[in-house]
């Protein structure tokens, strides 16, 4: 167990490493580091420092190892926009990206649970069809345009919700948290749906597939042969059962969650990273883009160590080290 | 040259998957049925699109601005009637949305099929040639998929720069290694079979081997991916095109024009946005049922 979890560790940090030599490839080779790291509007005293302050009269391997050396300081140059560290700029609204993909979980979970157990439970009522037909829908649409969509019917034709920002926001654990106050809900509601769609339909399908699956199991007639009564056969040994699987892919699915708010922040106008991150690309602020590439590469890799290690307690029939 | 046609030939008809079954199968869904009809003519108003389209709306001799903001039905100045309305820039949605499809259809099109090439001969040489390069190969492929495709395109999109061309090369980097895991699972277990060995035998070279034994038989699920993904890759390029990362305002895409009429929406003016956005969810959602039968179809387990 520990030496798979310490292999699983040396995995983790040689992927952070392989990511950080492509980015590094993309920013320094493919791109032009001078035009890349240097603000168009800089003079040519300022254009010396920067090439100074990043070596770029090094050869190339010495660069790596300053850019190394700049990714373990946390210093990836300052935003040409904002003139400020491009990572401080990308923490600041971390709170709003993770209020939001929390949302969408929570609301992914939330439906997508209990339609899928009802889906699966009665597979042939015309409402579980109906059901598994939305959640068709809800792979197939395009999400940015159902985002549109909220926003014309709830917001524009209704009046019912607020289309865009975030609202007002309150202080809690070194962060600025928009849940705790009423208008601030208001304004998460119709980002956080948007964004819950698709991971709804997926766990809706999930949990589908894991109840037809256990349902013809031999302790389920087992548990109904005891006599037990449905409802705590349902909860107790179908819904025990289904949680493995799930629990793995709300694990994954909550990084992509956080990727794909870069879609709904956009239409939103949700000051979160996935924002700031479009509008750098657009801006070609390439600091913010290199901290927020490397920032999410982190957050992929530590997800996918935690997701790996509670394989391991949850379900000893996986161990790692069998895999090699 | 005859031997291996005269393999290749008891093999397909030995397997359940001919193709005059696979035919009648796929047609036997109703659902399937209507996807593909739906997608044939998407397709065809796609290439037809500059002779059937009421103007040409990139061509700026054509658009007036005084037709800007048309709701659907208006008549323009001339005689001609908008349809579905006209954006800010006097142009017809209805031919904004034909000449989009032809932009979202090459590069769904394009890209899963580059992707597929990229993919099955990288997942087929691991396969075939095992040890150190499939490590290599394989190692590749998971670090990949472990990071969402979103995210892989706007990492290439960051270095390559904006731009159509740039969204389809990151959408082929994005999305080949789901090809090469699956072609060398497969091709992993048909390697084994005897047919292979049998060419062996035959001491065939080694490339046709590969290409005229191992390929064939590896091609199904090659299929079915590259079905679903052209619907990926569409919506894929409409939302990087929505963001403005992806196709300008000269080269019309569905998702550029969802993006134009985005900032309309709030003053009511929906019809810019809302079309284009039915017609790329009616084209993926075809696109969706016709791949979704394909797999049931050619999965030797459904096979009757």
């Amino acid at each position: 167990m520990v030496t798979s979890i310490i292999r699983r560790l040396f995995q983790a940090l040689f992927v952070v490493l392989a990511m950080t030599v492509i980015v590094f490839i993309g920013v320094s080779v493919i791109g032009n580091p001078v035009d890349i790291l240097i603000n168009p509007d800089a003079n040519q005293v300022e254009r010396a420092r920067v090439i100074a302050h990043y070596g770029l009269d090094e050869p190339l391997w010495k660069q790596y190892f300053i850019f190394l050396r700049g990714l373990a300081q946390g210093d990836f140059g300052d935003s040409f926009v904002y003139g400020r560290p491009a990572l401080g700029l990308i923490l600041e609204r971390l709170p709003a990206t993770l209020e939001l993909a929390i949302a969408a979980l929570g609301i992914a979970i939330v439906v997508g649970l209990p339609l899928g157990l009802y889906a699966g439970l009665y597979p042939s009522r015309i409402s579980s069809r109906t059901i598994m037909t939305g959640s068709i829908l809800g792979f197939s649409l395009p999400t940015f345009w159902v985002g549109l969509m909220l926003i014309m019917i709830f917001s524009v034709e209704l009046g019912w919700l607020p289309t865009n920002g975030r609202g007002p926001t309150l202080e809690f654990l070194g962060g600025q948290w928009s849940f705790l106050t009423s208008d601030g809900l208001r304004h998460l509601l119709l980002p956080a749906l948007n964004l819950a769609l698709f991971k709804t339909s997926l766990i809706l399908r999930l949990t589908r597939a894991g109840v037809q699956e256990v349902l013809p199991q031999d302790y389920i007639k087992f548990a109904r042969a005891k006599g037990l009564r449905e409802r705590r056969v349902i909860a107790v040994h179908v819904l025990k059962n289904l949680m493995i699987p799930v629990v793995t892919i709300v694990g994954l699915e909550f990084g992509s969650l956080i990727a794909f708010s870069v879609v709904t922040e956009s239409i939103f106008a949700w000051p979160g990273m996935g924002k700031l991150i479009i509008d750098s690309i657009n801006l070609l602020d390439r600091p913010v883009i290199v901290a927020y590439l490397m920032i999410m590469v982190l957050l992929f890799v530590v997800l996918n160590f935690v997701i790996d290690i509670c394989y391991t307690i949850l379900d000893p029939r996986v161990r790692l080290d069998s895999k090699a | 040259m005859t031997v291996s046609n005269a393999d290749n030939e008891t093999i397909v008809k030995s397997e359940p998957g001919s193709s005059s079954r696979v035919f009648k199968d796929f047609f036997s869904s109703p659902g399937a049925a209507i996807g593909f009809a739906v997608l044939i003519i998407i397709c065809g108003l796609a290439i037809l699109a500059p002779w059937i389209s009421p103007q040409n709306p990139y061509d700026l001799m054509q658009l007036d601005i005084m037709d800007g903001r048309l709701a659907p039905g208006s008549e323009s100045m001339n005689g001609l009637v908008y349809h579905l309305g006209t954006d800010s820039q006097g142009r017809d949605i209805l031919s904004g949305i034909l000449y989009g499809l032809r932009t979202s259809l090459t590069v769904g099109v394009v890209s899963a099929i580059a992707a597929a090439l990229i993919g099955t001969s990288a997942g087929l040489f691991a396969a075939y040639t095992g040890g150190r390069i499939e490590t290599g190969v394989m190692r590749l492929v998971d670090l990949q998929l472990s990071f969402p495709t979103i995210l892989m395109a706007l990492m290439m999109l960051a270095v390559l720069g904006k731009g159509v061309t740039n969204v389809v090369i990151a959408l082929i980097i994005a999305e080949w290694a789901t090809y090469a895991r699956t072609v060398r699972a497969t091709a992993l277990v048909e390697r084994e079979k005897e047919y292979i060995e049998a060419a062996r035998m035959l001491r065939l070279p080694g490339w046709r081997i590969l290409f005229r034994h191992l390929l064939p038989n590896c091609l199904a699920p090659v299929i079915v991916i590259a079905t679903m993904q052209v619907a990926r890759a569409i919506g894929l390029e409409a939302t990087l095109s929505f963001l403005g990362l992806g196709a300008s305002v000269t080269e019309p895409s569905l998702g550029m024009l969802i993006s134009t009429g985005y900032q309309y929406l709030l003053t009511g003016l929906y019809w810019i946005s809302f079309f284009p956005g039915v017609a790329l969810l009616i084209t993926i959602v075809a696109i969706n049922l016709v791949g979704d039968r394909v797999r049931d179809v050619l999965n030797p387990r459904n096979a009757s």
